[in-house]
């Protein structure tokens, strides 16, 4: 009995110091921010890893999303007699949530994890300890850009997952099932508010993108450094960062469409 | 040095596509127009029952939208509603006599404000009232008086 209650209490004061050094490491990097304006090339590497290299599955996925949207839309909707009104549903759909999670989730599995596999590597091949030999502070040259670029590359990532789903949706309903055009696009124009609607999303990718980020680069820089470390923080990765996503998506949802 | 150049263009490309496509979300999934501050002068209406109206809600004239609601709030001294809107500049020749309604669109659609030309010849100025106006159907009342007048017969 007293054994359970002390593995209770070394579990719980484990999480939260995992968490005490995830908000100090998170701190730390943010207070490599200003420095990367003089030495923006960094970000735009890692851009290219986390942003440009995601393109393609972001943008299938929100092809297809969009497209089975329309149809199981449609199919819904022809019930009512109100298939004019699917370009709003696509719409509001991908721009609110389907948009800003789905893409978070890609990016947690396709970049998240590249993430943690790499910062993890660095730490268990002692290049990170080689860095701090050479005065050069890894939270600085290593950690920062690696989270301003997924902070950046997440709501443009998203914005494209929505403005492609749109299109897919359009593909399947205009195209394909004989939705008037005219309506579909200008029931949709009458329903999705910039603010309410477009702007939400945007805020919510943002979130997700700085959140999904530090999970992994934290994963990767806290790693046990050993292989079977490594690849047990990329596991993380993933589970907690669409875990989180999941999360902070019904919060934020609240939040903003709860009135 | 190459590589570099090469990494350069598709974050550029990247970045560009991203832009677009939250400009497309804007522009073409949302109506942004609509929403922009437009410059016209505001006319006061009194309502009994303003309904669903809301702010933002359009303002018609034979069917074409030419000004939004601007304001809504309730007048304790009379007990009506006070509904103020904005009419575009450009429709500055609303007779004094127009009488305004509240309309459905559709079946369950929003509630907009219809204006139906008078034939005065002095025009409503900023600041002006409609003198006549007619309430917001509400379809409980509308179920109601016709259970009344089936139970009459």
């Amino acid at each position: 009995m007293i054994a359970f209650i002390e593995n209770l209490g070394e579990s719980a004061l484990n999480i939260f110091e995992k968490l005490g050094r995830g908000v100090v490491f998170f701190i730390n990097a943010l207070a490599g921010f200003p420095a990367l304006i003089l030495r923006f090339t960094l970000v735009i590497q890692q851009l290219y890893a986390v942003g440009v290299l995601s393109l393609i599955i972001i943008g299938v996925a929100g092809f297809f999303v969009g497209m089975v949207l329309g149809l199981q839309g449609y199919n819904t909707l022809i019930d009512f007699g109100a298939e004019e009104s699917l370009g709003v549903v696509v719409a509001l759909t991908l721009v609110r949530e389907l948009g800003p999670v789905v893409s978070a989730l890609l990016y947690a599995g396709r970049a998240g994890s590249a993430l943690t596999a790499e910062i993890g590597l660095m730490k268990a091949t002692e290049q990170l300890s080689a860095m701090e030999m050479m005065a050069v502070d890894p939270m600085h040259r290593v950690i920062a850009p690696r989270l301003l670029a997924g902070i950046i590359a997440v709501p443009l990532l998203a914005a494209l997952f929505s403005a492609v789903g749109v299109m897919g949706g359009y593909f399947v309903g205009v195209g394909l099932v004989g939705v008037d055009e005219g309506t579909f696009w200008s029931q949709m124009q009458d329903s999705v508010d910039i603010y309410d609607d477009v702007l939400n999303g945007v805020i919510k990718s943002i979130v997700f993108g700085i959140v999904v980020t530090w999970i992994a680069v934290f994963e990767g820089y806290d790693t046990v450094p050993t292989s079977e470390g490594v690849s047990r923080a990329t596991t993380r990765t993933v589970v907690h960062g669409s875990l989180a996503v999941l999360g902070l998506d019904f919060v934020l949802t609240a939040l903003m469409f709860g009135d | 040095m190459q590589h570099t150049k090469m990494v350069h263009l598709w974050v550029g490309l990247f970045v560009a596509i991203g832009i677009a496509s939250l400009f497309m979300l804007a522009m073409r999934v949302s109506n942004i127009t609509a929403f922009a501050e437009t410059e016209g002068y505001q006319l006061t209406l009194n309502f009994d029952n303003i309904g669903g109206l809301k702010v933002r809600s359009p303002v018609t004239m034979a069917g074409v939208v030419i000004g939004r609601v601007s304001e809504i709030s309730f007048d304790k001294e009379i007990y009506e509603a006070e509904v103020k809107v904005t009419i575009e500049n450009q429709y500055d020749n609303i007779p004094e006599d127009t009488s305004a309604s509240i309309f459905t669109s559709g079946l369950l659609g929003e509630q907009y404000i219809g204006l139906e030309a008078g034939g005065s010849d002095t025009f409503l100025k900023q600041g002006d009232r409609f003198k006549l106006t007619q309430s917001a159907v509400v379809l409980e009342q509308l179920i109601g008086q016709f259970l009344v007048s089936k139970a009459s017969e």
